[in-house]
């Protein structure tokens, strides 16, 4: 393990890595709450998935432990993999209603 | 003859009916009904030959004991698989397999053409089975089994003949009656083994024996307890009061089955029961007083409602209760071997009374009204003469069988008290009145039967009367084994028994002896003489139902003792079933569990709503979720 990167990244506090985290997490929530674009869910969904790694890369570098940086990795193949599963089937959900609203599909209920 | 060979005969006794049922029941279909008939008699007369070379045995070399295996045990219970012939079993077994062959042949002329004739024997057989492992058992547990086991034969041979409603319901009677007694005999064995800690005859009769080192001073409410269970017990399969209604609705059943099981073997199984638990019996003072009165109660009782049944099967039904009690009675008093000698005897006449009448049954065309007989003598020679023998048996005339095993009960009575001498007496002349009143009309006087039946009166083959001759014979002679020393006898099924049975010797005055005799005989000779004007000379035909009036009547009607238990018992058990069922069960234990359901149901339908399909809305609720989950978690 490189000491001095790490010491070099513990320059920042580590509460500036972890604030910024929630805020990115919460700008992920409220999007997804907040728009009716199922592209702008994504990429909401995209923010909160990345405001994770985030947090775990540096909780990773303050602990002097890989444990975290693999989980990152990890996040990303699942996150790569949404993506495309996910895409795949708004296009799916667009050729056939004509719209990517979020409420586009309410008809399977009860 | 060597140990092994004797062990072999005695499991062969009653492995030969097990095997002969097993085999009816594999191919009931297949054999032919001469093949069935004449194999199943087959194999218990096999059985008798077995019995009879260990009655030599146990006469000169005393009780076999043929342990197979030891069937279960929990802590320190242990129930052996064996089985112990000794002089009380020895002389149950040849009663058994001898008149049960008899009656197996017999069988085979009266079941003739019957569709179930197969099955009827099936029957027949595993009854032996059951019976034979009754007397034969060592402990109690596994009498138990031959117990419930005629119980079940007797259900099965009752309602033979299904079709009917009515005999499915005596069938069904038969069998309640049997569990109630039945219950308390569980009961008592329960209390038996707490008590003694052990259930086969030689460990229990050890406890109660002064001699043996088991010996131990008797708990009096203890053994109290016990032996009134027990008899409760014995009351339900002997028929006595107040669980005896089931036995004449027994006749329901063919006529043999009525000879071999409702007379002369399963009934006594009560009896033989309590002389197998003598010394136990023998501790407690006040069953004994119980069984006294109880025994003698229902002689007399079932003796007077004889009097006034117009059912040929009937009067003897009643006849068997009567003889029962006074077999009890003879328990009560102490003579456990005049109770035995009058069991012996006992089932020979009743045998013998039963299979003429069902004989006359046969002749008859099925008919059993005795108001519709009369005149027989002259067209079933055969079958008047040997019911005439029998009737003189039962009657206690000198010098037929039941006179001497009456007389003994008598003598033991009277030692006990004169006065039980004369209510034993009473008892017999009730049985000389009907058995004279039965015989008068139905083979005397003239016939009154239709046209068409008299056409078609005929004597039984020769399959029938052959056992029929021989149960006369041992009707009349069967005084013989225990002659008293008055007539120059030496007692000699007494002093048989005496190594099981505590024999009393009644000091009783030569004299005294003879003149009770004389006076008993004389009673009986004067009923007979009555009976016999009235029926005999006069011709009196009992009235028809509609006639009958006062006494006649309620003891035509039983005393109403049916109706009364039906209006005590079984009404308010209804009204108690119907109250279960249509409030407890009905209202309260389905209201119960369909309202579970219901509530579920109508639960889920207002949890269904929240499925709208709007996934803004699940996003939402997922995400409130998660912060009342972290609030939550915070909080914590």
């Amino acid at each position: 393990m490189d000491n001095t990167l790490s010491q070099q990244l513990q320059v920042i506090p580590l509460e500036n890595y972890v604030m910024l985290s929630i805020i990115l997490f919460s700008i992920g929530v409220i999007g997804i709450l907040m728009r009716r674009n199922l592209i702008v869910v994504f990429l909401s969904i995209e923010l909160m998935l990345n405001s994770i790694n985030l947090m775990a890369a540096s909780f990773s570098a303050y602990h002097n432990d890989p444990a975290g940086q693999a989980f990152v990795f990890f996040i990303m193949v699942v996150a790569a993999a949404e993506v495309a599963v996910g895409l795949a089937m708004l296009v799916m959900i667009y050729r056939n209603v004509r719209s990517i609203e979020i409420d586009a599909l309410s008809r399977l209920k009860w | 003859m060597s140990q092994n060979a004797l062990n072999l005969i005695t499991l062969l006794i009653p492995a030969l009916p097990l095997l002969g049922f097993v085999i009816h029941i594999l191919f009931r279909d297949k054999i032919s009904e001469k093949i069935a008939g004449y194999h199943a008699t087959a194999w218990i007369v096999i059985s008798f030959v077995c019995s009879l070379i260990l009655f030599n045995h146990v006469r000169s070399e005393g009780a076999i004991h043929v342990q197979l295996f030891e069937w279960f045990s929990a802590g320190d219970l242990s129930i052996p698989f064996a089985f112990q012939v000794d002089q009380l079993s020895v002389i149950m077994l040849l009663v058994i397999t001898g008149i049960g062959s008899l009656i197996h042949m017999y069988s085979i002329g009266y079941m003739h053409g019957d569709d179930g004739f197969n099955r009827f024997f099936s029957y027949l057989n595993l009854f032996i089975f059951f019976m034979l492992t009754l007397v034969m058992a060592n402990n109690y547990v596994l009498m138990f089994v031959g117990w419930e086991g005629v119980g079940l034969c007797s259900y099965l041979l009752i309602g033979f003949w299904f079709k009917n409603p009515e005999y499915n319901k005596a069938a069904n009677k038969a069998f309640i009656m049997n569990r109630i007694g039945d219950l308390a005999m569980l009961l008592g064995l329960f209390l038996l083994y707490q008590y003694a800690g052990t259930l086969t005859f030689d460990g229990v009769s050890a406890r109660f024996d002064p001699s043996s080192p088991d010996y131990f001073a008797p708990d009096t409410h203890m053994v109290t307890a016990i032996t009134m269970l027990l008899f409760i017990g014995a009351c339900g399969k002997s028929a006595q009061i107040p669980l005896y209604t089931w036995l004449p609705d027994a006749m329901a059943g063919p006529t043999p089955v009525s000879a071999l099981i409702h007379a002369a073997t399963m009934v006594t199984a009560g009896i033989y029961m309590i002389v197998r638990s003598n010394l136990m019996f023998s501790e407690a003072e006040l069953t004994m007083q119980v069984i006294t009165v109880v025994g003698i109660v229902t002689s007399i009782f079932a003796g007077a409602i004889a009097l006034k049944q117009n059912d040929i099967k009937k009067v003897l039904a009643y006849s068997t209760v009567s003889q029962l009690g006074l077999m009890f009675f003879a328990i009560g008093v102490g003579a456990y071997e005049a109770a035995m000698f009058h069991l012996v005897t006992h089932a020979f006449f009743k045998a013998l009374l039963f299979l003429s009448a069902g004989s006359v049954i046969h002749g008859m065309g099925g008919e059993q009204d005795i108001r519709k007989m009369g005149g027989l003598r002259s067209y079933m020679k055969v079958t008047h003469w040997v019911f005439g023998f029998g009737v003189l048996a039962i009657m206690a005339v000198p010098p037929f069988s039941g006179f001497f095993s009456k007389d003994t009960i008598l003598a033991a009575a009277y030692v006990k008290s004169p006065v039980l001498w004369v209510i034993g007496l009473v008892s017999g002349l009730f049985t000389a009145y009907y058995m004279m009143r039965l015989y008068a009309v139905v083979f005397q006087g003239q016939p009154r039967m239709s046209e068409h039946t008299k056409a078609h009166i005929h004597e039984s083959p020769s399959v029938m009367t052959i056992p029929l001759m021989v149960l006369c014979a041992l009707s009349i002679v069967g005084g013989l084994m225990n002659i008293p020393e008055l007539f120059g006898g030496n007692k000699s099924m007494m002093h048989f028994l005496e190594g099981v049975v505590p024999i009393h010797e009644h000091h009783v005055a030569v004299s005294t002896e003879w003149m009770l005799m004389a006076i008993a005989s004389v009673a009986i000779f004067l009923v007979i003489f009555i009976a016999h004007r009235k029926y005999r000379i006069n011709w009196v035909v009992p009235e028809s139902d509609a006639e009958m009036s006062g006494a006649g009547k309620v003891l035509n009607h039983k005393f109403y003792v049916d109706e009364l238990y039906e209006m005590a018992i079984v009404k308010p058990m209804h009204m108690l079933s119907n109250f279960f069922y249509k409030i407890i069960d009905l209202k309260v234990i389905d209201g119960v569990v369909n309202g579970t359901a219901q509530f579920t149901t109508w639960c889920a339908g207002q949890l269904r709503l929240i499925q709208t399909g709007t996934v803004s809305f699940y996003l939402f609720m997922m995400a409130l979720g998660m912060g009342a989950i972290v609030l939550f978690i915070y909080l914590m």
